[in-house]
């Protein structure tokens, strides 16, 4: 049946649910939540007390910059990170994967992990420093152990997630065990235990000020702490922003990565 | 290689799969295996190549196998199950590098498999950029790398469309034709069956039993559906499992 003057397109409703970066909207939206702090300080609508002026945050920056402090308190934050988080990650790999193929690995982590994960790492400080002394031990132990457990659970669910049909297609061909795990089964979880990663290191950069409590005289952990106990917003604010561009620095080295080692999923 | 598969049962928890199946592989032919849905073909076909146990009975080799055989009991499945990350040649690789081959050798072998599947262009290719034909294309090739002694095939092209399909029968008779192998064929479709089988057995529905056995001596090559001999031989499989078709189609609901 046709109805000749009855005709008008079909309404289009397939639109929306479908989020997409855009180019720069994100960088905008950060400079204009800047501009209206600097506003809102400088006519004061905005009292200081609430508020640093972001303009004066900055000038605090160079100030660190050009003193050569910065280099001194970002340089040992960073080789803390580094060595907690690579331990933390490394080894909370190594136990997901073991989770992931064996059954009494499974049976006897997966309880110990759930039991460990929701503790807050930094009320074990005390006991890190018995272990591992007042120096850098208890920074990284403390690193490590907050790294640990959203690696181990990250890695062992991508483990969990492999395509069994791959895996019993390797067996068909005889591929043996070892092989059925370098060749199959990591890869195909590589994808998972990289986004966990991101959850990782985003709570060691959290966690390192927390290690920083504890006789440390340098480091943005430190720094943060000193400036937030004397009430000095502006140098609290000049390290938070710095340990907000290392999560930015940590979240683009990660989307590199994944971007060279996961070319495959296109 | 012949394989007699002996008596075999199989049963999940309470749900009895398999019973008492008894069946001939014979070398150098195609056995096609027809059932309704769920009857256990796939789970008959694991338990012939060793991917799975039995609860009784057994999958005998009659003779060892040939030397040159490096995967002899070896699966085309129906998913394709290729790895995403290698590539076409990647992924024949993959059959072969436990072996011991020398890299000429193993190259050597992935180049003929891949001229003999019409893969040599898309050797480096990735598989999300090939066709579903191709893709399968890929694991037939992985398969004939390992110079199987029998191909264990599980609806291998049940997940193409109709004219891939038809195109890839020619290739699989094709493949045949020029070296014959032995192989265990799973279908639903029983056009496949008369047009790939050798002998055809029928299972009848859940547990699976054999129902009945048909033997087609024609040649492969040139089978067509429009013979009446061949269309008979559908017509009759039909029949034959029809009703079994109808009653599993019934009882699935409530399994
Ligand atoms: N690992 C398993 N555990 C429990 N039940 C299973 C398992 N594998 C298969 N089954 C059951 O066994 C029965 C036979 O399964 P199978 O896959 O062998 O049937 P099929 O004939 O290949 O079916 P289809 O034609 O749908 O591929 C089905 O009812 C299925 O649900
Ligand atoms: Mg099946």
């Amino acid at each position: 049946m046709s109805d000749s003057d009855f005709a008008k397109p079909v309404t289009y409703r397939g639109g929306g649910f479908k989020p997409v970066p855009v180019a720069w909207i994100g960088a905008a939206f950060l400079i204009a939540l800047v501009i209206i702090a600097e506003i809102g300080t400088r006519t004061g609508i905005i009292s200081a007390l609430t508020l640093p002026r972001p303009s004066a945050v900055l000038e605090t920056f160079a100030e660190l910059y050009s003193s050569g402090l910065l280099w001194k308190h970002l340089f040992p934050s960073l080789s803390r990170l580094a060595v907690g988080a690579f331990l933390g990650a490394a080894v909370g790999i190594a136990v997901g994967v073991a989770i992931g193929l064996f059954s009494i690995a499974r049976s006897a982590l997966v309880p110990l992990v759930a039991a460990i994960f929701p503790i807050p790492k930094i009320a074990l400080l005390p006991l890190f420093v018995i272990w591992f002394g007042i120096g850098e031990g208890s920074k990284y132990a403390l690193i490590a152990f907050g790294t640990f457990t959203p690696t181990v659970v990250a890695t062992y669910g991508a483990v969990d997630a492999v395509d069994r049909g791959l895996i019993r297609m390797a067996q068909s061909f005889n591929v043996p065990w070892w092989g059925i795990v370098r060749k199959i089964v990591l890869p195909g979880a590589l994808p998972g235990i990289l986004s966990g990663l991101r959850v990782s290191l985003a709570i060691a950069i959290i966690l390192l000020v927390a290690a920083e409590m504890l006789g440390a005289t340098y480091g943005i952990g430190a720094y943060i702490l000193e400036a937030g106990s004397l009430y000095d917003l502006e140098r609290l604010f000049a390290g938070v922003t710095i340990l907000s561009l290392l999560g930015i620095v940590v979240s683009w080295a990660i989307g590199r990565l994944e971007r060279r080692l996961l070319a495959w999923r296109g | 290689m012949e394989l007699h598969v002996e008596g075999l049962s199989h049963a999940y928890g309470p749900l009895t799969v398999l019973d008492d199946i008894n069946l001939a592989i014979r070398p150098g032919q195609i056995l096609c295996l027809v059932g309704p849905s769920g009857c256990g073909k796939s789970t008959l076909l694991r338990m012939i190549g060793g991917l799975e146990q039995p609860d009784g009975g057994q999958v005998l080799q009659l003779s060892p196998p040939p030397t040159e055989s490096l995967n002899p009991l070896t699966f085309i499945f129906q998913d394709f199950a290729l790895l995403p990350w290698r590539s076409v040649a990647g992924n024949v690789a993959l059959a072969l590098e436990h072996h011991d081959l020398s890299a000429g050798e193993r190259d050597g072998i992935i180049a003929d498999v891949l001229a003999r599947t019409r893969l040599s262009d898309f050797a480096d290719v990735l598989p999300r950029q090939l066709s579903g034909g191709m893709k399968q294309r890929v694991a037939i090739a992985r398969a004939l790398a390992v110079r199987p002694a029998v191909m264990l095939m599980d609806e291998p092209l049940s997940a193409l469309d109709a004219q891939t399909r038809e195109l890839l029968l020619d290739d699989l008779v094709g493949l045949w034709t020029r070296t014959p192998f032995t192989a265990v064929y799973v279908t639903h479709n029983l056009d496949e069956a008369v047009r790939l089988g050798h002998s055809i057995a029928i299972l009848s529905r859940r547990p699976g039993r054999v129902r009945e056995v048909l033997d087609l001596d024609m040649p492969l090559e040139g089978r067509s559906l429009s013979d009446p001999k061949l269309a008979k031989a559908r017509d009759r499989l039909w029949e034959s499992m029809r009703e079994e078709a109808q009653t599993a189609d019934r009882e699935l609901a409530d399994v």
